[in-house]
Parts: C-alpha cells; sequence; structure tokens
C-alpha cells in the first residue's frame, strides 16, 4: 500500500536557517568578496545580489583520510593497453591514486566556494555596520509613527485581547467574596450532622437532624448558584499608543561636474554617490536627499539628472556651498534637522575661491552640520581647496571629514571609512 | 494488446497512483518484500532543502548544511548540475521524495527505483535489519532537532555549533562496528537523557577522582591502562570519559553518534543499494512494457536515462571520477541473474553453487547477507571483469613507477577481485585509529593510535581534526602512527582551550 503525498504547497524554505547560519558564521569572508565585487561591478549592476566567492579552505570542514605515499592498490575501469607488470610514469602534479578524489582536500590547489546571494542579502553586507554619524535631533514629528505598548489592565477591551489569567483570577476572587458566609455555614452544620451521625439512630434528634439535612442541602444549592464567570470578571490587556520621536535628516549630494573632471572621475564621483544613494535608501527609509550638481554654478537637480545628465563647464566650489546654504534656509531648518552633506570634486578650484569656500562652510554651514564629508579624487598633487578643507577638519575633526580616491578601487572602502559605525 | 497506462509526459496524481499499483503487483510477483511506501511529490526548491540536509527529512540546523545548499542552488541555478530524480529515506514506511519536474516516465522509473528497489534492500539486508531502526529513525530526528534548538536557546548558537563542529570532523568515528544499539521511541530517548545526564556527571568525576595515594608514584608504570582495551569507537569514549563535558554537550555528541551510525550501513553498501536499485527498475519497467503497460515512446526515454546513469568513463576519460557504483552494481546483478539463468563453462567452474539456480532466490539471497566488500569478492564474475576492463595498478612510494599488478586475464582475475573488494572495505579505506591510553593521574591528555594499513600515512587536514579533538577532551591530544612497533609520525594539540 502506498500513500501519495503533495508536498509542493508546504514551505520551501526548510533550509533557510542553515543559510543564515552558515552567512553568519563566515561574515568576514563574505563581506570582504562583496567588498570586492562592488569594486569590479558596473555603476548599473552595482546593487544587485549575485555570485561571491569565499576560498574554500576557509570554510573547509577536516575529516581524517590517508595522505599520498604507502602502498596503494587501485582497481580502475577501461584498460586499452596495458598488461600486467607494466610500468607506468607517475602522472605530475598530484598523484591520482590513493586519496581517490580527496585532492581538493589538500591544500593549495583548491578551488573557491561560490555561491549565489540575494540582492537584499548582497545589500546587507554591502552596508552592515555603516551608519549616519552623530544623528542626535530627534522630535515628535506629529502623526506618522506611533508605537503600541503595553498599558496594564483594563476591565474593558476587545474579546482578542482578553486576559485569562487575570479574569479567571479575578471570577475566583468574586466566587470565594460571594460564598464566604455560607462556606462557613456550611462548615458549621456539616460538623453538626456529623456529630448528629456518631449518635445512634433512636437516640438522635430526630427533627433537628432532618433540619440540619435540610440546611445542608439548601446552602450548597445557593452556592451552587453563584455564576462562575461572571462579565464583571473579565480582564483585557490594555495596549496605548505612543508617539515615537523621530529623527528627520537630509542628505546634500554635492558633485563637481566641470570640465576638469574627465569621464573617469565623474564616473568614480557617481559610484560614490550611487553608493551614499543606495545607503540611504535602504537603512534611512525617510532620509530626504538633495542633489547639487556644480560647474561655475550650481543648481539643485533630480536623481535622474544627477546620474545622468552631460553639463559641464568651469569650475567655481563656493557655488554649490552657497546654493546649499540657500536651500537649509528655506526649507530644513537646523533646529528641526539633522543635516549632511557629501562633495565630491577633483580638487581643481577658481582661484581665490577655495577661501570663500572655507568662509562659507565655518560659518555657515557646519555649525548646522552633523557631518559633512568630502571626497578628493585625483591622480595628481592637491591643490588648493584640499589644504584648505584640511585646515578645517583640524579645527572641526568631529562634523568634517575629508578623504582621498585614487582609483575605482578605493571608493567603497573609503566610502566605509566614511560611514563606519563609532562605538560610543 | 491492452491499452497503455499513460502516452504522454505529463503526470497526475491518479496516474502515479495507477503506475505505483501495478510496479506494487509486479514486484510482488517477483518476490520483493518491502515496507510502506511514501511518496511525496516536491518541488525543486524542496528538493534542494532536502539535499542540504543529507537526506534526513529533519535535521537539526548546522552551517555545513547551510554551506550545501548554496552551492547546490549556485550551480542548479546556473545549470551547472541537474538535481537527483528522488530521494529515498530508510525509513517505515518508506519515504521517497520525486520531483515535480520530471516526466511521467521519469516518476515511473523513480517509483520502481526508489518504492521498491531500494526500499526492499532496506527491509531486506543483514546491515540494514542490524544496524537501523526503519521505524524510529524520524522520531529520534524529530528529538535531536529539538534538543539542539533547545541547546541553542540556553547556551547560544556558537557553543553548540562549536561542538557540532567537532562531532562533524569525528563523525567516521563515532560508529560502533559489533554492538547492536537496539531501538526506543522519541520519548522514551528523552526520558533516558535526562537520568544519562545525572548519571554521567558522576559517573566521570570518579574516574577523575583526585584523593591523594601514599606510594603512587611507582605505580605510574604498572597502572593499568586507560581505557584498559582499545576504543574505535572515539565519540562514544568521549561521550563517556571526557573531563570537562556538560551533559548538554554530551548529549550532542551521542546524537552524531547515533546519526553517523544510521548511515554507517549505507556507506558499505553503496555498490549492492544502487545496483539492487537499479537492476530492479530495469526489471520492474521491461516487465510492463513486456505486459504492454506502457509506450515504445516510455521505454525509449527510459532506456536513455538508464543508459545514462549506468555509463562508466573509462580511467582516462575527463568525466572519470572514480568507479561508478550504478554500473557495476547494475552489472553484477544482471550477471548474476544470468549466470543462474545461462551459465557458461566459465561460470560453472567460479560459481558452481549458483549457476543454474532460482535467481530470484539467489539474488535474495545475495542482497540479503551481504555488504559491498563481501558481496564483490563472492559474486564479481570473469564477465564482469572483462566488461568493465578492470585492471588494477600498485603504486609503491618505495619503487619510482606505477606497476600494473593485475588485469582482465585468466591470471589476474582472482588477484583483480580481492583488490576491488579491499576498495570497498571501510576499514581500509578510512585509516584506523583508535583511543589508546589517557593520563588518567598526570596531565590528562589522551593518545590515540593510528595502526597503519600499507604504510599509507595520514593526511594534510589531520592537524585540524586534532584540535576539535581536543575541543572536545580539553587537554593535550597525541596522535600516534604505528606501524608494527614503530611509531612513524606523531601529531600534537597542546594548546589551552580558548
Amino acid at each position: 500500500m502506498s500513500y501519495i503525498i503533495d508536498r509542493r504547497l508546504n514551505a520551501k524554505n526548510k533550509s533557510a536557517v542553515n543559510r543564515q547560519r552558515f552567512l553568519r558564521r563566515y561574515r568576514e569572508q563574505i563581506q570582504k568578496a562583496v567588498s570586492d565585487a562592488v569594486n569590479e561591478r558596473s555603476i548599473t549592476d552595482i546593487d544587485k545580489g549575485g555570485k561571491v566567492s569565499i576560498p574554500g579552505r576557509d570554510i573547509n570542514e577536516p575529516i581524517i583520510h590517508h595522505g599520498q605515499g604507502g602502498y596503494n592498490e587501485r582497481v580502475l575501469p577501461g584498460n586499452k593497453q596495458f598488461s600486467e607488470g607494466d610500468k607506468i610514469a607517475r602522472p605530475q602534479g598530484g598523484s591520482g591514486q590513493g586519496g581517490g578524489g580527496k585532492a581538493s582536500d589538500s591544500g593549495e590547489g583548491m578551488d573557491d566556494f561560490s555561491f549565489t546571494l540575494s540582492q537584499e542579502e548582497f545589500l546587507d553586507f554591502m552596508f552592515d555596520g555603516l551608519e549616519l554619524p552623530n544623528l542626535i535631533k530627534r522630535q515628535l514629528s506629529g502623526l506618522e509613527e506611533f508605537k503600541t505598548v503595553r498599558g496594564g489592565i483594563a476591565n474593558e477591551g476587545q474579546p482578542g485581547r482578553m486576559n485569562i489569567v487575570r479574569s479567571l483570577r479575578s471570577a475566583n476572587m468574586r466566587r470565594l467574596a460571594l460564598s464566604g458566609g455560607k462556606r462557613r455555614q456550611l462548615q458549621e452544620l456539616n460538623a453538626e450532622l456529623a456529630e448528629l451521625e456518631k449518635i445512634p439512630e433512636s437516640a438522635r434528634d430526630l427533627i433537628r437532624y432532618r433540619e440540619v439535612l435540610e440546611l445542608i442541602a439548601k446552602l450548597e444549592r445557593s452556592i451552587s448558584k453563584i455564576p462562575w464567570l461572571d462579565t464583571f470578571d473579565l480582564k483585557y490587556n490594555l495596549m496605548i499608543k505612543q508617539p515615537v520621536p523621530r529623527s528627520k535628516a537630509v542628505m546634500f549630494c554635492i558633485m563637481d561636474v566641470s570640465g576638469s573632471m574627465d569621464q573617469a572621475t565623474k564616473d568614480i564621483a557617481k559610484r560614490f554617490f550611487i553608493l551614499l544613494y543606495l545607503f540611504l535608501q535602504r537603512n534611512y527609509e525617510k532620509t530626504e536627499i538633495v542633489f547639487i550638481r556644480h560647474h561655475t554654478s550650481a543648481k539643485e537637480v533630480d536623481e535622474d539628472e544627477f546620474f545622468h545628465s552631460r553639463e559641464t563647464g568651469g569650475t567655481v566650489v563656493s557655488s554649490a556651498l552657497q546654493l546649499m546654504q540657500e536651500i537649509i534656509k528655506d526649507r530644513y531648518s537646523p533646529e528641526q534637522w539633522n543635516i549632511y552633506g557629501a562633495q565630491a570634486s577633483d580638487g581643481d578650484n577658481w582661484g581665490e575661491d577655495s577661501d570663500v569656500c572655507r568662509d562659507i562652510l565655518v560659518d555657515d554651514l557646519l555649525p548646522g552640520c552633523q557631518y559633512f564629508s568630502y571626497i578628493e579624487i585625483t591622480n595628481n598633487e592637491h591643490q588648493a581647496l584640499w589644504s584648505v578643507y584640511e585646515s578645517i577638519q583640524q579645527q572641526y575633526p568631529d562634523v568634517f571629514a575629508l578623504q582621498h580616491i585614487r582609483g575605482v578601487g578605493d571608493i567603497y572602502p573609503v566610502f566605509r571609512e566614511l560611514f563606519h559605525k563609532k562605538v560610543a | 494488446m491492452k491499452k497503455p497506462l499513460f502516452t504522454t509526459s505529463e503526470w497526475n496524481f491518479d496516474l502515479i497512483q495507477d503506475v505505483d499499483k501495478v510496479l506494487g503487483d509486479l514486484a510482488a510477483e517477483f518476490g520483493l518484500d518491502t515496507y510502506p511506501n511514501q511518496i511525496e511529490v516536491i518541488s525543486s526548491e524542496q528538493m534542494m532543502d532536502a539535499y542540504s540536509s543529507v537526506g534526513m527529512p529533519i535535521g537539526y540546523s548546522h552551517w555545513s548544511y547551510g554551506k550545501q545548499l548554496l552551492s547546490t542552488e549556485h550551480s542548479y541555478k546556473r545549470g551547472q548540475m541537474g538535481l537527483a530524480y528522488e530521494i529515498v529515506i530508510n525509513s517505515n514506511p518508506c519515504i521517497a521524495y520525486l520531483m515535480e519536474e520530471n516526466t511521467m516516465t521519469m516518476q515511473t522509473l523513480v517509483i520502481a527505483h526508489a518504492c521498491y528497489g531500494h526500499n526492499s534492500f532496506f527491509k531486506g539486508n543483514y546491515l540494514f535489519r542490524t544496524w537501523t531502526d526503519a521505524s524510529s529513525i524520524i522520531d529520534y530526528l524529530v528529538f535531536a532537532k529539538n534538543y539542539i534548538s533547545k541547546c541553542e536557546e540556553r547556551y547560544g548558537i556558537s557553543a553548540v555549533e562549536d561542538i557540532l563542529d567537532s562531532c562533524h570532523a569525528l563523525m567516521n568515528y563515532g560508529v560502533d562496528r559489533y554492538k547492536r544499539p537496539y531501538p526506543i521511541s522519541a520519548q522514551e530517548e528523552e526520558r533516558r537523557q535526562n537520568e544519562r545526564a545525572e548519571y554521567l556527571q558522576k559517573h566521570v568525576n570518579d574516574l577523575w577522582r583526585t584523593i591523594p595515594k601514599s606510594a603512587a608514584t611507582d605505580t605510574q608504570k604498572n597502572a593499568p591502562r586507560f581505557p584498559t582495551e582499545p576504543q574505535e569507537n572515539i565519540l562514544y569514549f568521549l561521550e563517556k570519559n571526557s573531563p570537562l563535558l556538560e551533559s548538554w554537550q554530551r548529549e550532542v555528541i551521542r546524537i552524531v553518534r547515533k546519526i553517523a551510525q544510521y548511515f554507517y550501513p549505507q556507506r558499505q553498501t553503496q555498490v549492492m543499494n544502487e545496483g539492487w536499485a537499479t537492476f530492479w527498475h530495469y526489471t520492474l519497467l521491461n516487465e510492463l512494457h513486456e505486459r504492454g503497460y506502457v509506450t515504445d515512446g516510455f521505454i525509449m526515454e527510459f532506456l536513455q536515462s538508464h543508459t545514462s546513469v549506468v555509463a562508466q568513463p573509462a580511467y582516462d576519460s575527463p568525466y572519470f571520477s572514480g568507479i561508478n557504483p550504478y554500473t557495476l552494481g547494475f552489472a553484477m546483478m544482471s550477471d548474476i541473474r544470468r549466470i543462474c539463468e545461462n551459465p557458461t563453462e566459465e561460470d560453472r567452474v567460479w560459481f558452481p553453487e549458483i549457476a543454474g539456480s532460482n535467481w530470484k532466490e539467489t539474488l535474495q539471497f545475495a542482497m540479503k547477507n551481504f555488504k559491498d566488500e563481501s558481496f564483490i569478492l563472492q559474486f564479481l564474475s570473469p564477465k564482469v571483469m572483462r566488461d568493465l576492463k578492470l585492471f588494477s595498478i600498485v603504486d609503491n612510494d618505495e619503487e619510482e613507477k606505477i606497476r600494473v599488478d593485475a588485469i582482465h586475464n585468466e591470471r589476474g582475475f582472482r588477484k583483480l577481485r580481492e583488490n576491488l573488494a579491499g576498495q570497498y572495505n571501510l576499514g581500509n579505506r578510512e585509516p584506523n585509529i583508535q583511543v589508546y591510553n589517557v593520563e588518567v593521574r598526570g596531565d590528562r591528555s589522551l593518545t590515540l593510535h593510528h595502526y597503519m594499513h600499507n604504510r599509507r600515512p595520514l593526511g594534510d587536514s589531520t592537524p585540524e581534526v586534532l584540535k576539535h579533538l581536543h575541543r572536545l577532551w580539553g587537554f593535550d591530544v597525541h596522535l600516534h602512527s604505528v606501524d608494527g612497533n614503530d611509531i612513524k609520525q606523531s601529531f600534537h594539540c597542546q594548546q589551552h582551550p580558548s
């Protein structure tokens, strides 16, 4: 007799927990593989999941087996030319004998272990351990977010929230309270009854005896009439809504698109901002992002234009900072908003403009900013802007950071450096 | 000619039921004795899940299963490999998984192969009858899974993972080769586990009692060794005697040990088991065709897949990866039938007792009473050796070249047969390692001996395994490779537990 069962509708990810265990255990190696992958990928599929490889030797599960050497006999199929007594030279590069398929266990020649991460997992690894620094200004922003918390016990509520233990306890109390006097009487009567029954039937006071029996029956009836559970007993868990203070944050992305930025440099800048953009989108859903691009004049643009438009010209960095300041004044009051800035440039700037930049930054922007990061993408000597920014960095080490990027390979490490979680 | 059971490749549940019924009747006609079948249709994702838990329907969680899953998923999604058509579990009822992607022909093949072939092997073979208990394994796995997840809650995932890692490294040395465990149910197991935990802890402490003794110094040499006899079941030894383990850790060792024991017969009967199942799907499906239950198209599709299953690439082919157990097993099983039905002169000389006998009975006898090693030694015929063009080589590190010491000719048959059988002897394949001594009164170090076979040394991962052993034992661990009375090589693990 056979039973045929359709299991296809059962949960299919029975092993998901094992998968998670694996990812947890090899977190470091995978993170490294992911960061390599980020650097190699083209801009468009930087956020896709995909193949990652980690060194096979790290995840090997050792068992005891025979090594090479000694006396081995082996039977093989498909003889074509050998006769008994023939001698064959040992194959070069690792003898195939003995271990039989164990060759891969022996150190070097081992392949990497490749597997596929989903997009979700990939991004998790990519942005693991990163955060926006100094995210502190929080405030009650009105209606958006509540969290429900338990607020004790109430006498009214919906049936789903009934607190069984409390309800039964209070029913029990009520029953005890209402029947207390009667029970005491009952006890006394029972004692009297027992006394009476000790006396032989002939000598017993039969009238009293009958009376006692009747009284007992009456009391028991009235005790049993007390309801076991009354609506009055029902207790409910009370849930109350608490408004949650929320931090509002805005990130200004400032990119230099002037003529001095060649295609490769722009590409690097874009990659950096794409990482930043993905990071914010993923980990800080409600963060607003303002895109500013500048050459001699700055302009606020939308995401699409920021990443794809091909405008170009000379360079005046302060124009972008000025615009940023105007936008802050207009829309993002520093009292309410956590303000962040990220600027990317090749360091090329118009003559005395660097000093103007410093003034704007130091006087206007930095006091209201949580964090401002500057990356310079260049293979050449640093110019005026870098040294100006360096001096600002020394003044404001907590809120101002600058990093230097030479090639594509630096982007992700620098990104991590700028936003890594600081242990308080 | 009757109407065939089906003519298209689409399957449905009614068809599977019909086919199973017909196959079941045929199997009974051929004298196959089986557990009841539980056929489960699953999707390819579920098949990958099943893969990753080494074929156990319920497994505890461990990263190595996740690793397996990731790599299967990766290769499957990139089209580098197909999934097995079926997985069958040695339980009662016998659970077989069919994939929904299979065609009706493949489903029929799989039912014949798994539900009647493997199933009757599980029920009949002496190793499975002695060592595993089909009716309680699922219960036990449920117990193990719950126990381990409870440990994880209580002691943390990492602590449990460490113990499991170490146990897995020694899994092949967690098997009783001679003593038969007797089956108990999950509830019983749980009740006993509590008793055991208490008892063990006392027992262990007793061994390590450190009451000072006068004049203990000169007894050092004469003191009896502990254990008095060398122990081959290392995990068992650790479970019972390791000084520092807590009782839950002992129980985890026990779980791994039990599961290793459950798989032990499978490791020893691969050729026979696959050969038997392949032989029967081949026989049953041809019978179906002969009786008109299936079409010619069916038999063509079936033969195509059957042929690729039993293909044996030659030793110099890029696809060669050892002897294909399906090929060898199928060739031998079919050959036994041939010897019974149409014996040649050669067969009468080599197999006087089975030539011309009833083939069904002879096959049943062979299936029930042998394991791979003894099966080959007993039944490998010159014809099979010729057909597979087997030859045997000797790789001796004292000689400069590899020597061919036997080929498929009159002089070589016996030698070939012995060598091939030796290749399936687990005792030869796995290094023979035994617990030799514990320094009970000294530094509590544990000494193991590796008894060398044919001078073969231990592999590179041995130091890694010793670290795991060290974790379970808690004190220094020494392993000596012994050839005769000489110690050829020694491994030590003396780090202190972190």
